[in-house]
């Protein structure tokens, strides 16, 4: 009941949002119907915490100890970025002279966005988990647009196309995939879900399975963006709003990866492990390295943080690839803490290109001097970010490069050189923001919108430090389950 | 799912030649010109689809295909291409597709994409039985073809064409080789599929309003530094 109760809470606001969702109402109620969200959700780990993982409506609604973690985060950054967005908002329909419908639209597309994500993190039916995808890509589409400028259509249109050509292929996979259960279940809407086909995972046909798994990974990874195809994620993370950005990178990535690590159990059933084990590691490899020197190169400073999620992304999906319960659970960690250290990153670069006018960084001066507050919540987002500790993300890091060292020594120095590449390309000129003699014309604002940067690096800092042994034990749990 | 043998003599030869226009369809596309006709091709595409679930669903005897096929009737081959249609004239675009490859090179390429993904589907159509053998490797090439419209073409319109027409082969993948997605899944997709057109009208008009034309070369303009 709590399931649907969960998704119940995120999909009413949609109508509401887009019937009155303009102005101060409209952000005061979609602060408000997160709220809600986040307490059914907590309701939902405890339940979990009490029996386990269970399913709901006769079993087309599934939640274990590895969707939990992923939801519990996507309601955290669902209510920061709603509050966030308040502020940055109001500002945002100021300056580009926003209609009360766009900023309807605005909030209905955003709110749709979040009930998706959870859809898909709740749903145990493998095609209404590429339905919710989709879903989160269209409602995504217009709000990359949202400003109407020529960058903006051009960003939201290479999005649109790509993703849509990327699902589609995922599509294609899940029909593969239905067609390998049909074999052993016959015919019928159980042979999509996911807890049965993990059920009989060992029976299903190698082959199909092989093909199948290859087209989610190419579509999936197309939305987590993967090199080499990763071609609209930077675009669409500069040209949309700051908001949108931060649930680009801290949610949609993640349940993208999500849709992979289901298919990876059951395609480990079929075929062994070494198959897709393989897979994620290549493609994960090369997109932390690709990624990491793309950065080195950026002028826009949204741009540059859009690339560093490519390469956390890939990392990620590293460790996954190297596989085993240590790994995976490095994996787990590093999604979760990239999540809220890349949202936050993102809410105090929204706030500095507002109050500066401009995403070059050349031009983003001294931010400890025109607004100190802003800039210690950015230096501390970027250097959680650089998996400085006590991030989250350094331990995560340094689980990763053991267990590669355990499994794969030979593959040890590109992953450093990887991450060291990216240091390069951000530590620099983190520096020149935050330090220094800002420029003329600095319009500074009221920091409010940036308090959940605090909270949530706090929790990425427990995170690193000590983490709470509830969450130790799901991730441990979802990374035995990603095991097999 | 069982068939009937006397379903078996006729339905099945009848279901192939269903596939066979699709695969036609699909390469007409790719060597047409004129937007005009582009679109009534897809509206083509979406009766043989539609005809194609309707058959399955007669030999199996499962209901609600009945339903999937009235949807794909109303959805592919008369809204969406009227649709584009009424797009088309209030946009006022006109003339030629341009093709950043010339046509008969392009053919010549589809050709290629057929085999490799005959050869692809191969080993998943060893394992079908004697209904659904070759209609994955059609499904799929049908696919691939559509993907290559994609690719060559320029203007914003022919690109969406395209996008159906990926759509339409996934589609066909569906109901041809599955013989019918579950019922919940196939009516997300379909929704999937409405919204997403929506949201394309919605683009059409804010490319046009930004950039008077059509052209996709306008959008062309964010570089890498």
């Amino acid at each position: 009941m709590l399931i649907l109760l969960v998704l119940a809470c995120a999909a009413m606001g949609i109508p509401l949002l887009a019937l009155w969702g303009d102005g101060r109402r409209g952000a005061a109620m979609f602060i408000g119907f997160n709220t809600l969200t986040l307490l059914a959700i907590l309701a939902l780990a405890i339940q979990v915490l009490q029996d386990g993982a269970f399913t709901a409506g006769g079993g087309q609604f599934l939640v274990d100890d590895l969707s939990i973690v992923l939801v519990l985060v996507d309601g955290v950054v669902g209510l920061s970025t709603a509050w966030f967005s308040r502020n940055y908002m109001l500002h945002e329909t100021v300056h580009w002279s926003l209609s009360r419908r766009r900023v309807r639209l605005y909030h209905a597309m955003f709110q749709t966005f979040l009930a998706t994500m959870l859809l898909a993190l709740l749903t145990n039916n493998m095609g209404i988990l590429w339905v919710a995808m989709e879903g989160a890509t269209l409602s995504t589409v217009l709000l990359v647009s949202l400003f109407r400028t020529a960058e903006g259509l051009e960003a939201a249109w290479k999005y649109f196309i790509l993703c849509g050509v990327g699902l589609a292929m995922a599509l294609f996979g899940t029909i593969l995939l239905y067609f390998a259960a049909q074999k052993i279940m016959g015919h019928g809407a159980d042979a999509l879900l996911w807890t049965h086909l993990a059920a009989v995972r060992h029976q299903l046909e190698p082959q199909v399975m092989a093909i199948a798994f290859i087209f989610m990974l190419v579509g999936y990874g197309t939305k987590i963006g993967l090199t080499p195809l990763n071609n609209w994620l930077p675009d669409a993370h500069a040209s949309g709003p700051s908001s949108v950005s931060a649930v680009l990178s801290g949610l949609l990535l993640n349940v993208a990866l999500y849709a992979i690590l289901r298919a990876k159990v059951l395609v480990d059933g079929a075929l062994g492990r070494d198959f897709a084990s393989h897979l994620l590691m290549g493609f994960g490899l090369l997109s932390l390295l690709v990624a990491g020197f793309s950065m080195l190169r950026q002028r826009d400073v949204k741009r540059l943080f859009a690339y560093s999620s490519i390469e956390h992304m890939g990392l990620a999906t590293f460790a996954f690839g190297i596989g085993g319960p240590l790994a995976s659970f490095a994996g787990l960690l590093h999604m979760v803490s990239h999540s809220l250290t890349k949202s936050s990153v993102f809410f105090s670069v929204g706030q500095a290109v507002q109050d500066v006018g401009s995403r070059e960084i050349q031009r983003i001066r001294g931010m400890l001097e025109f607004s100190p507050l802003l800039g210690w919540a950015f230096m501390l987002a970027v250097l959680f970010i650089l998996g400085m500790p006590p991030s989250g993300l350094f331990l995560s890091e340094f689980l990763i490069i053991t267990s590669t060292l355990q499994a794969q020594p030979w593959l040890t120095p590109l992953l450093l050189l990887g991450l060291g590449v990216a240091f390069a390309g951000i530590f620099p000129r983190m520096q020149g923001m935050v330090f220094g003699a800002h420029q003329e014309g600095v319009a500074r604002q009221s920091v409010v919108g940036i308090i959940p940067v605090f909270v949530q690096l706090t929790l990425v800092a427990m995170l690193g430090v000590f983490i709470p042994l509830t969450l130790v034990q799901w991730m441990q749990h979802a990374a035995q389950l990603l095991h097999g | 799912m069982t068939i009937t043998a006397q379903g078996l003599a006729w339905g099945i030869p009848l279901l192939r030649l269903l596939a066979a226009l699709l695969l036609l369809l699909a390469f007409a596309m790719l060597a047409q010109r004129r937007l005009l006709t582009l679109i009534h091709l897809l509206a083509w595409q979406g009766v043989v689809l539609a005809a194609g679930t309707a058959l399955v669903a007669l030999l199996t005897g499962q209901t609600e295909l009945w339903f999937s096929a009235a949807l794909t009737l109303g959805l592919k081959a008369i809204l969406i291409p009227t649709v584009l249609h009424r797009l088309l004239r209030r946009l006022q675009v006109h003339g030629d597709v341009e093709a950043v490859l010339n046509i008969p090179l392009t053919l010549l390429a589809g050709i290629a994409l057929v085999i490799f993904a005959f050869s692809l589907a191969a080993p998943i159509t060893a394992l079908t039985g004697p209904v659904t053998r070759g209609m994955v490797g059609i499904a799929l090439a049908a696919v691939l073809l559509a993907f290559l419209m994609m690719i060559t073409r320029r203007k914003a319109i022919s690109q969406v064409v395209g996008f159906l027409a990926i759509d339409n082969g996934l589609f066909f993948a569906a109901t041809s080789a599955t013989l019918g997605m579950p019922m919940i899944v196939e009516l997300g997709v379909a929704l999937d599929a409405l919204i997403g057109f929506v949201i394309l009208g919605v683009f059409f008009f804010q490319i046009r309003e930004t950039f008077d034309s059509m052209d996709l070369q306008n959008l062309e303009h964010i570089r890498e530094e």
